[in-house]
């Protein structure tokens, strides 16, 4: 069940790669239009790289949280979602994971030919992968509470950043704080395991607050 | 087996209707009748749990849908006003994919026999945007064929259908209705259907 809304979700992307390429492509504009504002100027850039990659990271994983759930709502299979014997909590679960896939995924694997612009050491371009590794997920679970929470309000994508974003900021800290804290030679591990339990805590809070935010929109 | 008791629905700060109770036995169609706005769709929500009554109760087999939950899904199945069809996957895909959703996997010869019956074939690879408003409507009736529940929420679903479709829809009812499974329906559309017992709920 749970395979077949991921399935789902996926063969819906295949379709409209546009969607996905626009996420991606918002990442890699971003992150690239730094170094040309800033300018040539290897420490500088050095220190601004986990920062900036990781807003446009947040950003961009943003950028379509709107359409997780306001597609389904109206054409009505969501309607469907809601009355499945399935758990509505897995079936949220299984979205935010496709959602995951589509969006944050891309972003990983594009993370550490980006940050080359910046002169990131090898050793924190991996550090920065695997931050974002641990980190998009989150964004995605976390973005799903917000997603049910605005689904059908007019004007919902500018609530949404300002509900979602707050949220992201331990995950922003966290994040960009493991690449900072590998360049000044100093232990990232304590980073990366806050990582692993902020995604640990939402894997399994965030569908459940999820499903139940759909109930309240749906009524 | 489905009681309702007492309904009130409350939609912003108007009543639309009130103290309405019914009971449906297994062979029993229910037509819910009113004119536009008199909370047909919001009665038949509430019948299959998207919405809770204001007062009143609404119970299967003698319990509570709400605290039967994914039990109560299990036996029901609801086609409402939105088809539930995805513009961009196929008909097939459509139809396999609402299934497992609804709680049944199909494999693709049952979905291609169900859509055949229901006048799709030829059609099954097409992505579902380029059909028409009665052919959507077709797909999404054609998992009322393979789904196997015992009680049919349906709101209009004789909408855009042609002459030949709702002679389809009239069988496919009548045979559900013959072997003991129970209709709720609203129609603006004549439709003769022989049932063991035919309730009709009037709303006001």
């Amino acid at each position: 069940m749970f395979l077949w809304v991921i399935k789902r979700d996926l063969l819906l992307a295949m379709r409209r790669r546009s969607d996905v390429f626009t996420t991606l492509f918002f990442f890699v504009i971003v992150v690239s239009l730094f170094p040309l504002s800033v300018g040539p100027e290897m420490n500088m850039l050095r220190t601004m790289a986990p920062g900036v990659v990781w807003v446009a990271a947040l950003l961009a994983s943003m950028l379509s949280l709107g359409r997780m759930f306001s597609s389904d709502y109206l054409d009505g299979t969501l309607e469907q979602m809601l009355i499945s014997p399935h758990s509505l909590s897995l079936l949220v679960l299984g979205k935010a994971l496709a959602h995951w896939l589509v969006t944050g995924v891309p972003l990983v694997l594009m993370a550490p030919i980006l940050g080359i612009q910046y002169d990131l050491p090898v050793e924190a371009l991996f550090v920065l992968t695997i931050s974002l590794l641990l980190g998009t997920p989150v964004l995605s679970l976390i973005g799903a509470i917000g997603a049910a929470l605005t689904l059908g309000l007019r004007g919902g994508g500018v609530l949404v950043s300002l509900l979602v974003l707050p949220l992201y900021i331990p995950v922003l800290i966290f994040g960009s704080g493991a690449v900072e804290a590998n360049m000044a030679e100093l232990g990232y591990d304590a980073h990366l395991s806050l990582l692993g339990a902020f995604l640990l805590v939402s894997l399994v809070f965030a569908p459940w607050a999820t499903a139940a935010s759909l109930r309240v929109s749906m009524e | 087996m489905l009681q309702g008791s007492n309904l009130v629905c409350v939609r912003g700060d108007r009543r639309l209707f009130k103290d309405v109770s019914f009971s449906l036995e297994p062979g029993g169609l229910m037509l819910v009748l009113g004119p536009n706005g008199s909370g047909k769709t919001s009665m038949l929500r509430m019948l299959c749990g998207l919405s809770n009554p204001a007062f009143g109760e609404i119970s299967w087999c003698g319990t509570a849908i709400s605290s039967l939950g994914g039990e109560y899904y299990s036996v029901m199945t609801y086609m409402g006003h939105l088809s539930g069809t995805k513009d961009d996957l196929t008909v097939v895909e459509n139809l396999r994919i609402s299934s497992a959703l609804a709680g049944l996997e199909i494999n693709e010869t049952e979905a291609r026999e169900a859509l055949q019956y229901m006048g799709l074939s030829g059609r099954e690879t097409l992505p579902v945007k380029v059909l028409s408003q009665g052919q959507r409507r077709r797909v999404a009736l054609a998992r009322l064929l393979v789904c196997q529940t015992k009680l049919w929420i349906l709101d209009e679903p004789l909408a855009a259908l042609d002459v030949s479709a709702v002679k389809l829809m009239q069988g496919l009812l009548e045979r559900h209705l013959g072997q003991g499974g129970m209709v709720i329906m609203t129609t603006h559309q004549e439709i003769e259907v022989t049932a063991a017992s035919t309730t009709q709920l009037q709303l006001a």
